[in-house]
Order: C-alpha cells, then sequence, then structure tokens
C-alpha cells in the first residue's frame, strides 16, 4: 500500500479561505502536545499565548498595546514581501533590510544631534527606507544582471547585515557618553525630535503602525486598480502570459525587491527610534524572518496580511508571558511560529491535493 | 453478431451538466480501420478512455471478441489487446528510445533484447528507428514512431490513435498511413480519430460520427464528400472562409535576415527569416511543430526582442521594442498555446481582455486601470465573437479550447490591428468555430491589415492564404502564391519526410513472406 498526492481538479475558494484557520487550530493542538511534553499544562499555555496578552486583568494593560507595537513591524515588511512573492520574486532577506534601513536611519538621525526640528524625523524616514531600498537592490541588480538566485544573495546579505549591526553599534554609531558600553544613543529617551513615541497614550500607536495601515491600504489599492498590481498577478500566475501581455521582468523584480526593502528598512527605523530606542547589537529580532510567515498566513492578501499580523504579534507577546509564568524557553515559542507555517504549508497540500491510498492490484 | 472485434453497446457516461456518451453503440470489425469523426466536445476522448480504460462508463457495455470487456484501468485494456497512441507524447527528451519505450511497457525485456525487437517491428512496419537515438534529437514523426511502435511491441488487436498526423508533413503521413493499411492488412482493427476529413476519407472504411454524446450517423466515409462529414459533425450547413481576391497594398511588415539562437535546449534557432508582408495580404506559414513556430511568434510579438535592422513596421524598425511598443504601432500577436501564454487560466476574461488591450483600448490612464472600460471591451469581444461563457467575469481556464481561442483572436481583431500574426488559429478547436476565425482573419485581411497565419493546418492555409511558405527547422522557404500549389510541392517545402528512412521494400516483403 502507498500514499499518493493527487490534484483537485478545482481546489473550492471555501477550503483555500480556511486553511490559515486550520492551521491556527492545528498548530495549538500540536503545540500543546510539545508544552505538555515540557511539563506544562498545554490548555494553560494555550490559553497564556493567546488569550492572556488580551484579558489578563494584570498584564492585559501592559500587552495590549504591545500588539501594535509587534504587529506594526511585521505588517509592513509582510506587505513588501507579499508582492514580490506574488510574482514568484522570492526575497528572504528582508530581516537585513530591516536592520540596515534602521542603521542607515540612525545614522541620519545621529549626524543631527542634538539639533531639535520638525524635519529630522522625516529625513530619518526617508533614509531608513532608502537603506533598506538599496540592501534590496543587491539581490535585485544581481538577479537581474547575472542571473543570480535572488533567495541566496537576499538571505547571505541578512548576515553581512548582522556583522555591519554589530559593528556600528560598537564602532561609529556608539554613544560617545556611553561609558565604553556598545550601543548608540538612545533616540526614545534622549533625543525627542528623533524618537517615535506612542500618538495616543495606552495604545501602542506610533507611527509605524499609521505606516503599516497605510501600506495595507496602498497595497490594497495597488494589487486591484494599478497595472503593476496586475503586472504581478499575472506574472505570478502565468510567467509566459506575462511576456506576452508585455511586462518587464527587470522592473518586476526592481520595483518588488525594492518596495520590499523600503518598507522592511521602514520598520527598521520605527522600530529604532520607538520599541527598540536604540541601535545595539541585537537590534534584529527575526521580524524579517516572521513576516515571512505572515504574509503567507494572510495569503499575500493585505487584509489578510493585517490580520495574520495580528495574530502573529499576539503569539510573540504570548509566548512571552508564556515565559515569564510557566517558564517556557524562548526556542519553544519560536518552534511553535514555525509550526504555524508549517501547518498552513501542510493544510494548503490538502486544499490542492486528495490523498489517494493506492494498493498494488494484481496485474 | 460474432464477428466483431469490438462492440459498444449503448455506452452512457455523464459528468456533471454533460453528458459526454449518450447511448453510443457502434462495432469495429476485425481489420478494419474505423474513424471516429466529431467536434471538440462531441464525447470522442471521453468514448476513447472508455475502451482504454481511464473512464468507467455509467451505463452500457462492451464486448471484446464476443465477451464482455470492462478493463478497470490502462494496464487491463492493454493486457486484452487494447493500446494507444495519444495526441500528446509522453516521452523524455533525455531518455534513448529504447528507454522510453521500456518506460511505457507492463514488463520490459532487457534493453539489448529490447533494442533488437523495436528494430525488428519498426522495420518491419516501415517506421525505421535507432533505438539508441536520443529522444529529445527526433523529429515530431519520429517522436510518434516511438509511440507506435511502443503499442505494437504488444501485439495490439485494436490500436487507438487520437489526431496523429497533426504533427507529420504529407509525405510523414503518407509512410504512417502504409503502416496503418498494412496492421489493418494482417488483422489488427484500427480506431482513428481525426478532424481531417481527407485523411479519413482516403484511410477509413468505416466512419462513427458523434455529435453532443450521440452517435448521429453510421457511414462509409469513402462515398462522401468532406463537407458531408463536416455537416454531419457540425449538424448544421458550413460556412466556408470567402474572400474577394483583394489587391495588395504597401508593405507593412518586412522582416530580413532574422536570426536568434534557440531560447533553451530544445529549442529552434531561426535562421535567416526573410519575408515582406503587404497591406490586405495574408501569409501562410506551413510547417511541421517545433520548427521554430513559437520562436518565430515570440521575434514577432516582442517577447524575445531581435537585433536591430531584422523586422520593420512601415519602414520603422521596431526589433528592440517591447511587446507593448509594437502594440501601439499596430503590431498584434496571438500566440499557439492558449492556457498561460494567450491568456492567463485562472484570471477573469476581463483581466485577459486587459492582457494585450491595454495599450489600444486604453484601458489605463497613468497605470490605474479602469475595470469598467476593460470589462466593456471584453463583453464587446464576447459577443462579436460570439464566444459561449456565462460572462465576462468568467475565468478564461474555464473555457472551452474554441470558446477561448475565439476570444483570444476576437480580443486582438477588435483593436484593429495593421499587421496581425497568429499561430495556429484553429489548433483543437471545433469546424464551425473553426471556420468563424477563419472568416474573421480574412475579413481582417480586407480592411487592409496584414495578417501572417502560422498553422500546420494545410488546408486551413489553402484556404485563406495569399502567399505560402514554410518553416523547417528555423528556415524558411522560398515564398509562393498560395494558388496553384500541389500538396506535393508543399510537402517538400515543409521539408519532404525530413530525411526519415523509408522502408525497406525488400523488408516489408520478407515480413509478409
Amino acid at each position: 500500500m502507498r500514499f499518493a498526492l493527487e490534484k483537485r481538479p478545482a481546489p473550492s475558494r471555501l477550503m483555500l479561505g480556511l486553511t490559515p484557520l486550520f492551521a491556527v487550530i492545528a498548530t495549538m493542538l500540536a503545540g500543546g502536545v510539545m508544552f505538555w511534553a515540557l511539563g506544562a499544562n498545554p490548555v494553560e499555555a494555550i490559553r497564556t499565548i493567546f488569550l492572556d496578552p488580551l484579558f489578563d486583568p494584570t498584564f492585559g494593560a501592559y500587552s495590549r498595546p504591545q500588539l501594535l507595537v509587534k504587529a506594526a513591524p511585521l505588517i509592513l515588511i509582510a506587505i513588501g514581501l507579499s508582492l514580490g512573492f506574488k510574482a514568484g520574486i522570492w526575497n528572504i532577506g528582508a530581516e537585513g533590510q530591516y536592520i540596515i534601513g534602521a542603521v542607515v536611519g540612525a545614522a541620519v538621525g545621529l549626524a543631527f544631534y542634538p539639533t531639535e526640528s520638525r524635519l529630522i524625523f522625516p529625513a530619518m524616514v526617508i533614509a531608513g527606507a532608502l537603506g533598506g531600498w538599496a540592501w534590496a537592490m543587491i539581490p535585485a541588480i544581481l538577479k537581474t544582471r547575472l542571473g543570480t538566485n535572488e533567495i541566496l544573495v537576499s538571505l547571505m546579505l541578512v548576515y553581512v547585515a548582522e556583522n555591519i549591526l554589530a559593528s556600528v553599534a560598537s564602532g561609529v554609531l556608539k554613544n560617545p557618553e556611553g561609558r565604553g558600553f556598545p550601543g548608540s544613543r538612545n533616540f526614545a529617551r534622549d533625543y525627542p525630535a528623533a524618537s517615535n513615541l506612542e500618538l495616543l497614550p495606552g495604545t501602542g500607536m506610533h507611527w509605524g503602525v499609521v505606516a503599516a495601515f497605510i501600506a495595507v491600504i496602498a497595497a490594497y489599492v495597488l494589487m486591484t486598480r494599478h497595472k503593476m498590481g496586475f503586472s504581478i498577478r499575472l506574472t505570478g500566475e502565468a510567467p509566459r502570459a506575462a511576456r506576452f501581455a508585455g511586462v518587464n521582468p527587470t522592473r518586476l523584480v526592481v520595483f518588488s525587491l525594492g518596495m520590499a526593502g523600503a518598507l522592511a528598512g521602514m520598520a527598521g527605523l520605527f522600530e529604532v527610534t520607538g520599541p527598540a530606542g536604540q541601535i545595539s547589537i541585537d537590534f534584529g529580532s527575526g521580524y524579517g524572518f516572521t513576516a515571512i510567515i505572515v504574509a503567507f498566513l494572510g495569503r499575500l492578501h493585505p487584509v489578510g496580511i493585517l490580520l495574520a499580523g495580528l495574530l502573529m504579534a499576539l503569539t510573540y507577546i504570548g509566548g512571552e508571558l508564556a515565559q515569564l509564568m510557566l517558564g517556557m524557553p524562548a526556542a519553544a515559542i519560536q518552534l511553535f511560529q514555525g509550526m504555524l507555517l508549517f501547518f498552513l504549508l501542510a493544510m494548503d497540500v490538502f486544499a490542492n491535493y486528495r490523498i489517494r491510498i493506492k494498493t498494488r492490484e494484481a496485474a | 453478431m460474432t464477428d466483431a472485434l469490438l462492440t459498444l453497446e449503448g455506452l452512457t457516461k455523464a459528468y456533471p451538466g454533460v453528458v459526454a456518451n449518450d447511448d453510443v453503440s457502434f462495432q469495429i470489425k476485425p481489420g478494419e480501420v474505423h474513424a471516429l469523426l466529431g467536434e471538440n466536445g462531441a464525447g470522442k476522448s471521453t468514448l476513447v478512455k472508455t475502451i482504454y480504460g481511464l473512464v468507467k462508463p455509467d451505463a452500457g457495455r462492451m464486448l471484446l471478441n464476443g465477451t464482455p470487456f470492462a478493463p478497470a484501468n490502462p494496464r487491463a485494456a492493454r493486457a486484452a489487446g487494447v493500446a494507444m497512441v495519444f495526441q500528446h507524447f509522453s516521452l523524455f527528451d533525455a531518455l534513448s528510445v529504447a528507454e522510453n519505450v521500456a518506460l511505457g511497457m507492463d514488463d520490459p525485456p532487457g534493453q539489448r533484447q529490447l533494442g533488437a525487437r523495436i528494430r525488428e517491428v519498426s522495420e518491419a512496419y516501415g517506421l525505421p528507428l535507432d533505438p539508441d537515438r536520443t529522444v529529445g534529437d527526433l523529429s515530431a514523426g519520429e517522436r510518434q514512431r516511438v509511440e507506435i511502435v511502443r503499442c505494437l511491441l504488444q501485439n495490439p488487436k485494436l490500436l487507438i490513435m487520437d489526431e496523429p498526423t497533426s504533427v507529420l508533413t504529407p509525405q510523414e503521413v503518407q509512410i504512417l498511413f502504409t503502416t496503418l493499411r498494412k496492421l489493418a492488412a494482417e488483422g489488427t482493427s484500427i480506431l482513428y480519430i481525426s478532424h481531417k476529413l481527407e485523411e479519413i476519407r482516403n484511410l477509413c472504411e468505416d466512419a462513427t460520427v458523434l455529435r453532443l454524446g450521440r452517435v448521429v450517423a453510421t457511414c462509409d466515409p469513402r462515398e462522401k464528400t468532406a463537407r458531408d462529414l463536416a455537416e454531419m459533425m457540425v449538424g448544421s450547413v458550413l460556412h466556408q472562409p470567402e474572400r474577394e481576391g483583394g489587391e495588395s497594398g504597401e508593405v507593412l511588415l518586412e522582416v530580413t535576415g532574422l536570426s536568434l539562437p534557440a531560447p533553451s535546449d530544445f529549442g529552434t534557432p531561426l535562421r535567416e527569416i526573410g519575408f515582406t508582408l503587404r497591406a490586405g495580404e495574408v501569409l501562410g506559414i506551413g510547417g511541421v511543430a517545433g520548427n521554430g513556430q513559437d520562436e518565430l511568434l515570440a521575434a514577432l510579438s516582442g517577447e524575445r526582442p531581435a537585433p536591430p535592422g531584422m523586422i520593420s513596421l512601415r519602414g520603422r524598425d521596431v526589433g528592440r521594442l517591447r511587446p507593448t511598443a509594437r502594440r501601439a504601432l499596430g503590431l498584434l500577436a496571438a500566440p499557439e498555446e492558449r492556457l498561460g501564454h494567450a491568456a492567463a487560466p485562472e484570471m477573469s476574461l476581463t483581466e485577459n481582455a486587459l492582457l494585450t488591450g491595454d495599450v489600444r483600448e486604453r484601458l489605463s490612464t497613468r497605470g490605474f486601470i479602469h475595470w469598467g472600460k476593460a470589462r466593456d471591451f471584453a463583453t464587446r469581444v464576447i459577443e462579436r465573437f460570439d464566444v459561449r461563457t456565462p460572462g465576462a467575469e468568467t475565468a478564461a481556464g474555464a473555457l472551452s479550447g474554441g470558446n477561448l481561442q475565439k476570444f483570444v483572436i476576437g480580443r486582438e481583431i477588435l483593436q484593429k490591428p495593421d499587421v496581425f500574426v497568429v499561430n495556429q488559429p484553429t489548433w483543437g478547436v471545433d469546424a464551425s468555430a473553426a471556420a468563424a476565425i477563419r472568416q474573421a482573419l480574412l475579413d481582417l485581411a480586407e480592411t487592409g491589415a496584414g495578417v501572417v497565419v502560422i498553422s500546420q493546418d494545410l488546408d486551413e492555409l489553402m484556404d485563406i492564404a495569399d502567399h505560402f511558405t514554410a518553416l523547417n527547422e528555423g528556415r524558411l522557404a522560398p515564398i509562393r502564391p498560395a494558388r496553384g500549389l500541389t500538396i506535393e510541392e508543399v510537402g517538400l517545402m515543409m521539408g519532404g519526410a525530413h530525411d526519415m528512412d523509408v522502408a525497406d521494400e525488400n523488408a516489408i516483403a520478407e515480413v509478409q513472406a
């Protein structure tokens, strides 16, 4: 007896829409087993991750605003990634673009320290976006000029970016008044003109959240109303038809990698000037990689990404809570997030294929 | 009657929304070449799949040599002596002939023994094949031989052939027919599916005509005219393309010395292609598939840019221009492959209308799409070209081949091209849709446009082309006026029998003895 996958002639739209939900449920079940194996009460662990951040009377007030703080960079990066993913251009290096955006933006801000001007923060945002864009242009140009694989190049550049970060955090961007500790001046605390603070107290709403919402709306308009969005979808669904239609593949690669890089760079800048506060060696927190999960969990659709970003932010906060309350190791939480992508992809396979059990027939 | 090899009794098979076969009954006698005729969607494939064990009928039964025959799968059908040559070859380019044959057999003998058998059988039937050659290097005709020899090695009693001549030159067709007649003479029955009526009149002794899943006629095709047969298939009087031979006008498209390397390992390079196309002219380019048709279309549509000085439209060099820029200047194209090339299968007809209609129909401003206008354009195409579909929001992939082809051709024609290049305009399209498409192409030429029709269907080219040439291994034969060309001349322009070894008469005689 053996199993065979057989393509469904027409996968139902309902199934495809529901797979993220099934994936979340499957993750809860498998995650529960994992937490149980780690010696925790699985029901309590799941509740700590998914419900306590929102409804716990003690932690809720702290963790509810965190939801937007964590979701904003994820959504911003995932929106950018989804453009390329839809066209079959695989930018895996958003983490690097995020780091470089933060470094470049921060450098611009620090260059003006301690000048106070309303223009400084916008200038930093633009610099951050340009930094991320430039970092993404490396795989884009190598791909269009030399035909290299953007997956490998963008991924490897993450490690380059991390080394640049470590170097500048203890080098050129180091706080001269920091008593020799690595890390830049703290924007949130020491430099009001360059800080990205809460816009409405108690909500977690900062400029990054605003940018994320704008990105969602802009991406929706781009994908449904604009030729560029049409070209992206066409290239993803039927590459030959796209070439026939006259889509310029080079422009598409440059656009989608560039947009992803710029948005990731902006996300990095909003993070370094707000929640993180400063350039430090451990600034890269994996948002760039988690955003890949967010993009797929959201079905590469702007609204889906918005919801998926919030859900993923919830697992981040809930995960921290689980570490704190239940003593779960940090790796268990990462595993839990990884499971979500794994189950989503597995559910997708079942939505598109059915399993047939084949018995060896007598000849 | 017990003298029939295969008897079908009341076979019925329904799919959701459509009855593919409705009470189909007929008989195939031993040693006869039996034609199965019908438009696309008439139920030919379903019927053949039933015989070959790929489809289980809802009702009815089959008798093979008088005993009930209900193959559960193709392997059972093969064991019972039914073999099939599919329209699309299932061969691996990178493997040798013998390896490919072995892959299709239920229990293949050793390679050396198999090689000897392939040589023996292929020569006996006038289809010489070298078992050690790599399939990727073979011509379409030779690939088909591999498929046929694979079937013959199993000593079939019934050989099913699905549209076997669509990839052959006239000379190659003659070789194939000789083989089939010989097989029939030895007692093998052949079920021959085709829409090429002249071939059927030439080859078959009996014909069953299907329409909308039912048997509408059985006849001896030799006693009918091609027109009679076509009308039986369609069920109405067929519209013949007609045109008034117009004077050709100014030169619109001029191609000189167009050479491009092959786009991939198994593609064909274009070699020194040159022709001029005048206003009002229809240039027919024949040739067997895989001789550079796709590459020529890509070079003309702008998918693959050409070096400067090779393609000029109204005296302007357009070789470096991309498809959108060429469209803006009036050079439009429709590729052969409907799904995935001319149209995106999962996108709606509206989106597919936008795919090529954007520039000339002004469906967007500054990149922002006017979906309303795109929908109107799609609707106009649907109405003018009689595309049967629930509406413009239907996915292109949900349309039947003929309807999608009408949409694809109509989409370009309604944009009023100056030059229209089309590859295989009626491939896999039913007779009435094909007639409508041919008429539309002629009407377009009538309005002063130049039309290049690349096609494997020689009858079609002879019907509509003013000038004829053929592609052979990426080269274009000298252009000749279409009127007065004999089929032999056309065949030679297409490359004759591609230097395939013709069977050694002695070997045939030896086997027959």
